[in-house]
């Protein structure tokens, strides 16, 4: 067994958070290197999700964590849902997509965006885990830009009838059931993109696994192909409305996102340190050089800073008063300054470093999916750039 | 089922102890402090009785400091229904002032079992089971590594050299529990959650002096550095070899 993970906290961070979200943390901690860490580095090679794992995940509480206890879920701040995204990418960040897609993506815009009826029927089945949900937004050549989306919806005397493809859509090959969004209208109309809750056994639903990924390896990504697929009425978020509704799932994903990248930079850093205390060139250990004392404190400096973003993040979420602009920063900051660290770690691991054994590759690995995904890098920076000038860089 | 554990904060076994200024006692600043892990044991056998059960109550009781209310917390989000502190400043070191006030406290109350770990793993004294026992004048068995309970008897089985041994008790009864006694849970977020709810009752008290006294605290010898002494099947010859003769140890 390898050692605990303990974290860093170099502020005294942990002094800030509560004793409800201190436990919190310390218990998904504790769950993560008993059942993933001993088995996340032959998923990842084998580049497959490890499934064995949900029922454990959702009786902890994981899934959906931030939504009320009325719908089986924690009713949790978004602090302790904040310290739940962190650990679970300290583990790998495909788990953590997992848990954001499930409850950010999934019981999210249910829980927003559907009825009463919908909420009772989904959210306590998707918080016990007994139904995984995916979000079909991105399309094979609307990314960035999902206003200009194809897949439609038409209303016909029974209901919706929906065609079209999705692309990029995590948890697609396992989910029960998808979110999926669609235009109800004209084919330029992004006020018409309504969402619809689809099962996926639904005749015309099929999904099929994106192969050939060199990142998320423990992480299902599919393509959906919907042709003429038929749901009933009540399959539309009645709530839902126009491009503006899953750019709130996003921005909620966004938000698990930036917390999930400290994460992954705490575990490499962790490795990084161990590794150069132990490592022993030129007759003393590697943490003994300039240069590698050089990278190990710029690793703390930017971890640090990034908790004590996220933790402010969170706590202007609690009290409502967060922007999606501000989630924007922290995402665009955060997954950067991860994705330089495990790339810092993967180095300083020297020819180790390219292992499965050690996870530094790996999560560089998944950084730069996680980089890409959720609203890229540049994305993040026009958003901030329009926000800072009033000047749509865009359209 | 009314089953009441013991339990106490000790250093998370993860953590680096620093010996204080004065020589006899631990630095604590920066330490990480959780539920001693046998009493993690004990606090789950008491759940799953109590779920057997059907009903009835799992109090925990702990000695400490102030800081012991989240140890406790741990113990209620796991799923006990209320927790006592017995706050204190400095625990004692002699284990029968400790027993003294925790049998004074069990003293108020009917119990049908009485657990504790095995040992605290910052003392590794395993004496203050046994004397509770004593002090309220039930039976005990200790390093309890499975448990049956039927009406009023119960049978415990304990890991010895060499085999185990099969112990029939009567209830009520003073346990200490042991690895492998049981896998303890981990706390749902929705327990972490409701353990703030669940009553926490603080009670000061003050320790008797005792007749224990540490004179001084000191680290073990740094460890010698290893050898590689070769690869493979071929190495196991001379790996046996310094073994016997230099390391002395088969």
């Amino acid at each position: 067994m390898p050692p605990k993970f303990t974290g860093v906290d170099f502020y005294n961070i942990d002094g800030l958070l509560s004793e409800e979200e201190r436990a919190i943390r310390d218990t998904v901690r504790a769950w993560i290197d008993e059942n993933l860490m001993p088995v996340i580095g032959d998923a990842y090679v084998a580049g497959k999700f490890p499934k064995q794992l949900i029922p454990g995940m959702a009786e902890l509480g994981l899934f959906g964590a931030n939504l009320p206890e009325a719908y089986g879920c924690a009713g949790l701040n978004n602090v302790a849902y904040g310290l739940i995204m962190q650990e679970l990418e300290r583990g790998d960040s495909g788990v953590r997509s997992f848990a954001s897609v499930q409850g950010a993506l999934v019981m999210y815009p249910i829980y927003a965006f559907g009825s009463e009826e919908q909420k009772k029927q989904w959210l306590p089945q998707m918080a016990s885990g007994k139904v995984i949900g995916c979000f079909g937004l991105t399309e094979p050549d609307y990314g960035s830009n999902p206003a200009g989306m194809i897949t439609v919806a038409k209303e016909t005397k029974d209901g919706w009838v929906l065609n079209g493809a999705k692309m990029w859509i995590t948890n697609g090959s396992t989910a029960q059931a998808a979110i999926i969004w669609a235009k109800t209208g004209k084919i330029d109309d992004a006020d018409s993109i309504r969402g619809f809750i689809v099962p996926t056994g639904t005749k015309g639903f099929s999904a099929k696994d994106q192969k050939g990924k060199l990142s998320l390896r423990a992480s299902d990504t599919s393509e959906l192909v919907l042709q003429d697929v038929q749901v009933p009425k009540d399959a539309i978020l009645p709530k839902s409305g126009g491009l503006k509704s899953p750019l709130m799932c996003l921005t909620a994903a966004r938000y698990g996102i930036a917390w999930g990248a400290v994460g992954a930079a705490m575990a490499c850093y962790d490795e990084a340190v161990s590794y150069a205390k132990q490592r022993v060139m030129f007759g003393k250990p590697l943490g003994g050089f300039q240069l590698q004392q050089a990278r190990l404190a710029d690793m703390l400096t930017e971890i640090t800073k990034a908790q004590l973003l996220c933790l402010q993040l969170g706590r202007l979420k609690d009290d409502g008063k967060s922007t999606p602009q501000q989630v924007s920063l922290a995402k665009r900051n955060n997954v950067n300054m991860a994705t330089d660290i495990a790339r810092e770690t993967r180095r300083l691991l020297g020819a180790n470093g390219i292992l499965a054994e050690y996870q530094a590759m790996r999560h560089l690995a998944n950084l730069e999916s996680v980089y890409t995904y959720e609203g890229t890098h540049d994305i993040h920076t026009l958003i901030l750039g329009q926000e800072i000038t009033g000047l749509s860089a865009f359209n | 089922m009314k089953i009441a554990v013991c339990i106490k904060r000790v250093p998370d076994s993860e953590t680096r102890v620093k010996i204080a200024a004065d020589g006899k006692s631990l630095d604590e600043a920066g330490i990480k402090f959780v539920l001693n892990p046998y009493d993690e044991f004990a606090v789950e056998e008491a759940l799953r009785r109590k779920e057997q059960a059907g009903a009835g109550e799992v109090a925990v009781i702990c000695l400490g400091p102030a800081a012991a209310q989240e140890t406790i917390r741990t113990a209620l989000a796991m799923g006990a229904d209320r927790g006592v502190l017995l706050q204190a400043d400095k625990i004692p070191i002699d284990p029968f002032e400790t027993a003294k006030l925790i049998a004074a406290e069990l003293k108020g109350a009917t119990w049908d079992l009485i657990l504790f770990g095995r040992m605290a793993i910052d003392d590794y004294n395993t004496q203050v089971g046994p004397l509770v026992a004593e002090l309220l004048g039930l039976p005990c068995v200790t390093a309890v590594s499975h448990l049956d309970i039927e009406g009023t008897k119960g049978v415990a089985e304990r890991e010895i050299e060499g085999g185990i041994e099969v112990v029939e008790f009567p209830l009520p009864a003073v346990l200490t529990a042991d690895k492998g006694l049981n896998e303890p849970r981990y706390p749902a977020l929705k327990g972490i959650m409701a353990a703030k709810k669940k009553s926490l009752e603080v009670k000061p008290v003050q320790a008797g002096a005792g007749t224990l006294e540490i004179v001084a605290l000191t680290p073990p010898p740094d460890r010698k550095e290893g050898k590689i002494v070769g690869e493979g099947a071929g190495a196991v010859g001379e790996l046996v070899r310094l073994l016997r003769e230099e390391a002395k140890v088969l």
